[in-house]
This record gives C-alpha cells, structure tokens and sequence, in this order.
C-alpha cells in the first residue's frame, strides 16, 4: 500500500489521529451507561466523538443525545443488520466510514468511542476498527462469567464489572467474579464500578485518560503531527489554545 | 476466440478476450495466462461476490426487512417470488451498470496517463483534495461520473440511491485496499460521497481482473443474496430451504449476466457509431443532448482503439469495422490525445437497461422511514 500514497481510505495510519476505544459487552451490561460515563468526565478536557451499533432503534444514540454530556452531532448511529459482532469484527466498513466521517466533521480528535450493539461473550472489535477495547460485565448477569471466559472477557484492554451495587440482591459475590477474572485475564485489569452510583465512572475514566495519554505520547497529539506531547498526560489543562470546542458545554457531574 | 469457452455464450467471449488482453488492470499482478476458457479473474470473482466480503453488504436487505415487516414475504414461496422480480428488474440494471463500470476501468486502466503527484495529496491530511490532477484524470472521472449518473437515474427511490451509495462506498474503500489501483484511485476523486453500489462493484472487478461478464454476475448474485439471507434472519426460515431457492436461481443469474453484457455490447458498439447514438439522448449530467455535438459533455478524448473498449473486433462481432481513431470516422477529433479513450466513450449508456421496480421503491421508501429496523436498507 505504501506505493499509493494517495489513497484516502486505507485503515488509517495511528500517527495524529484519534484514539479508536471500543466498548463491547452483553445487553443491558452497561455499556451505554460507561459512554456516557466517559463523555461526562472527559468531554471538558477532551475532543470527543461517539459511534454507536444499536441493534434495533437508534435507542443508545437517542439515549446518549438526551444525556446532554456530548454535542449530539457528535454521535453517529451504526445500523448492524441482525448481526452486531459482525460490524465490529469480521466486516468493519461502516463503523469504520463512521469514525471517519466524525473525524473529518470535527476533527482532529482525540478519542472516538465504538459502543458495539449489545452481543455475547464472543464478541470482540477487530484491530482495525478499535486501538483498545473495553469489555462490560454486570453482576446480574451472575458470577460464573468471568469464569466462562471468552475472548471479551480474556483479551479486552480492560475489563469493567458494572452494577456493583446490585451484587448483593442478585447473590453475586464480587469476589469470585474478581479471582475468576485475574486467573483467565492474565494480569489485565479488572475495575469494578457501578456508574449509577458513580455517574463519572472514575475508575474507568483515569484508565481512559492514561491509555489517551500514552497513545498521544507515542503517536502524537491529533492535530499537533510534529509536536509530541512533552507533558505526562498529554491533557489540554485549559491553558493552551488548541482551537477546539469542548464537546459538553451542558456536562454536570 | 477462446476455443474453450463454450461454456459460456458468444457475448461473453468478447468481453473476456479484452480482459486478458489487458492483463491485471491493477498493473503490478503477476500477467499469468490462465488456461483457455478460463479467466483470470474467476478466483476473484469468488472473493467478490462472497457475502463475506467485508465491505457492510451484511447490513442491508435490499427491500426484505420492509417487506417482511409489511407481510408480503412470509415464508420460502413469498421470497422466491421476491427474489424473482428482483432480480428481473434491479437485479439486471445493476448487473448492466457493474458491466459497464468494469469495462470503462478495463479499458482506462491499461492506458498511460499522468499520475498525480503523491505529494499532492498524500501528505496533507486525508481528507484535503488533491491539488492537481492530470487532463486524462479529468476526462476519466467525467466518464465516471456520468455512468454513476446513469446509475442515479435509474434508481427513483431517494433512500435506495442512498443505500446504494452508502454501500458502493464501503466496497469501495475495501476494494482500494484489496486490489489497489488507479481505477479505483480515479473512481473515489470523481465520486467523493460514495459511487453507486454497481460502480463500485464493476470498478473493482476490473481491479481484481475480473471481465465485464463477471463484474455483471457479482452483481446479479449479490442483488438476490443479500435479501435472502435477511430473510432467512428475519424470519428464521429454513437457511437450506433458501439456498435451494437461490440454487434454482442459478441459470436466471447466468442470465441476467448475459443479458447485461449483451446490453452493454449493443451499447459499445453504439459507442463507436456516431450515427448509431440515439439523437434523444441526453447526458445525464448536464442534459446536454448528446447527439447534436459530438463532444458534448466530454472533453475529446483520446485515440486509439487499439486497445479499445472491446479488444479485437471480430471477438465481439465487429467484424469489419473501422477502428474508431486508428482511421479516421466522422466527427472524430483527428488530433486528440494519444492514449485516452474514445470520444464517443459512454454515449449509448442511456441504452443500457433500465427496468423499474416500484414495489422496491417502495419498500426502500417505508423502511427508510420506519424506525424500528435491523438492516440499513
């Protein structure tokens, strides 16, 4: 491909662009939830764009666009034709041509979020639509899950076991669901969180921001081709000017 | 003639012949001479028409999900009867269209031309446009253009040309990488929102090597594929039962595939007479008559037919016709460039079929507006 310099589609090259994070999960794990999590507590310091695969309705994007934490224009909606594993994984193409089209609308940017459509343990976003992914778990779903394994729940970049507060009433025990986790996660981490208590999703939140950072550091800035960020955490801290508009003016924790 | 290719019909043969004769229209492949009666471009036509392919067909239904919503298909009888007319009416404009888009990059793609500059628009982000392109560029994306156009108006329904534009652009963007080539370069400056799904479909046929014949059956196959296997997820029907359904379809897609290519031919030959071209017909683009000026709508173009648009003419029952541009025929620029395509490239698409399918309309229309929906169209 190098030959063709001038082909405008290729997967894109990770130097100055965007972080690609995809969020995959079981229905009704809470998924959508972290997104709007994520966009609550890192739209001020972050430019920010969102895709979403609903399966049947434009139900998350809908739901996302009334949260306010994120320019709705900002969200774009992914229709996955039954299949939602299959858009994430073994046919990227419109997610792809999503993350793009956000990335030309309102870039450059620093992160784009690929929520997948609500799927099973097997599903995972394929290299060349997500730079990292997060799997969501909820305690609802009972406490062997971690223990079933799966290549979401073994080989995510983090794994989040949502709805912590529910343990309790549902008979999980948090702590089986964490030994379970740490022996087929080889060291990967497990954050354990419950966003409605936690609207901001901390936790995930400060892990979001250091993948971000580490990204920018190695690939540079978006935006800022040839100036590595020299600062740890490669944040806007408000100081500069990087002529971009935050993404939540309306955002409230 | 390729002896043996008897398999296939004498329509074919033509089209198949100027193929090898052109050799890989990516221009690095390996210039392998396939066996007689077989074409280079059969392995990648499996490839093409695999509903693997990963280029977002997987979410669209091609009217199925409206349809099952609406109760008119229920069950393996209704969706043959679906598939039938689809086929008869879609299916084949979209076969003919993909033809035409393999030839036209069949034919453009063997033919020096100046290369824009990688530095014009490589390096300055990915979406600046390029700075510069060459007058042969130019002339290929009018063409290109033009049959997308043709492509527009064949298909009434707003949210169909959307869906169809929608997917020619992700084949697109995954043929560039598949089977990288000017062709494809050209096809993306000259429709930045996203060709046709047919275009697109033809252009990376002839990417990939495959011939006219083949870009048509990819086409057809595709245009009754995708709806049955929506179907089969909507309605969790029998998924052998389906396939028996499309195996019966099988002879009506060779059909249609030749009844493309035998369009397309009527429409080439037309191509090459001045006098053949329909005075009525109008450019689609501008609404230029295209018959009163021979130049209008394109800017003249360019010579020799020696690699023409169909290779040798007796392949394809030329037999005994001037080569347009090597001599001289009426109305033909005798200074043009020297390595462009014909000047009367495109003029006979209007002939190319162009069936109408209400009910497809229709149904593109409803699902558009529904909200509650699986598949993208």
């Amino acid at each position: 491909m190098g030959a063709h310099h001038d082909d405008l589609h290729d997967a894109a090259e990770p130097e100055g662009r965007a972080l690609r994070l995809g969020i995959g999960g079981p229905v009704g794990s809470g998924k959508t939830a972290l997104v709007a999590a994520l966009c609550r507590s890192l739209g001020p310091s972050m430019r920010l764009g969102v895709v979403t695969n609903d399966i049947y309705t434009t139900e998350d994007a809908d739901f996302l666009r009334r949260t306010g934490v994120i320019d709705p224009e900002r969200i774009l909606a992914v229709q996955t034709g039954c299949c939602p594993h299959t858009a994430i994984r073994d046919d990227i193409a419109a997610n792809l041509d999503a993350v793009e089209t956000l990335e030309e609308r309102f870039g450059p940017l620093d992160m784009v979020i690929v929520e997948s459509g609500g799927d099973n343990l097997t599903a995972t976003f394929s290299r060349g639509l997500a730079d990292r992914q997060i799997f969501v778990l909820d305690v609802s779903g009972g406490d062997k899950v971690p223990r079933k394994g799966g290549p979401g729940v073994t080989t995510a970049d983090l794994l989040v076991v949502n709805k912590t507060d529910l343990a309790p009433m549902v008979g999980a025990d948090l702590t089986v669901m964490s030994r379970d986790a740490a022996a087929v996660r080889e060291g990967r981490p497990v954050l354990f969180t419950s966003i409605r208590e936690d609207r901001d999703a901390h936790s995930v939140a400060e892990w979001v921001m250091n993948i971000v950072s580490s990204w920018q550091y190695q690939h540079g800035r978006p935006g800022h081709p040839h100036t590595p960020p020299a600062r740890s955490y490669g944040r806007d801290e408000g100081g500069q000017d990087h002529g971009h508009e935050h993404a939540a003016p309306t955002a409230t924790p | 003639m390729a002896s043996g290719s008897e398999w296939r019909r004498e329509t074919t043969d033509g089209m198949r012949e100027e193929s090898q004769m052109h050799g890989p229209a990516n221009g690095h492949g390996p210039a392998h001479d396939p066996p007689q009666g077989r074409s280079q471009g059969d392995a990648a036509l499996l490839l093409l028409a695999d509903s693997r392919l990963p280029a977002g067909g997987h979410a669209h239904s091609g009217g199925a999900e409206e349809a099952v919503r609406l109760g008119t298909i229920t069950g393996p009888e209704d969706l043959a009867r679906f598939l039938r007319g689809r086929l008869a009416t879609a299916g084949l404009v979209t076969a003919a269209l993909a033809a035409a888009a393999c030839e036209l990059g069949t034919t453009t793609a063997g033919r020096p031309r100046h290369r824009h500059h990688p530095s014009a628009d490589g390096s300055g982000g990915a979406h600046s446009p390029p700075a510069e392109s060459a007058e042969g560029d130019d002339e290929q994306i009018g063409l290109w253009r033009r049959l997308d156009a043709e492509t527009d108006a064949r298909t009434a329904s707003p949210a169909q040309r959307e869906a169809s534009r929608t997917q020619g652009r992700l084949l697109l963007r995954t043929a560039r990488r598949m089977w990288p080539s000017p062709i494809l370069d050209t096809l993306g400056r000259a429709v930045p929102e996203g060709p046709h799904h047919s275009v697109a479909l033809g252009a990376a046929a002839a990417s990939a090597g495959c011939d006219p014949y083949q870009a048509a059956l990819a086409a057809a196959y595709n245009s009754v594929t995708g709806p049955a296997t929506a179907a089969v997820r909507l309605l969790g029907l029998d998924p052998v039962t389906v396939h028996r359904l499309l195996a019966d379809l099988a002879p009506a897609l060779n059909d249609a595939a030749h009844a493309a290519c035998a369009s397309l031919i009527d429409a080439v030959v037309m191509d090459l007479d001045p006098a053949a071209v329909d005075p009525l017909a109008v450019d689609p683009l501008t609404d230029d008559p295209l018959a009163g000026d021979p130049l209008a709508g394109d800017p003249p173009a360019t010579g020799s037919l020696a690699t023409g648009p169909l290779g040798e003419p007796q392949a394809v029952g030329l037999a005994g016709r001037e080569p347009v541009g090597a001599g001289e025929t009426d109305g033909v620029p005798p200074d043009g460039p020297d390595d462009g395509s014909p000047p009367w490239r495109g003029r006979a698409w209007p002939a190319l079929p162009g069936h109408a399918a209400p009910a497809l309309d229709l149904l593109a229309e409803g699902h558009h507006n529904n909200t509650m929906k699986l598949f993208v169209s």
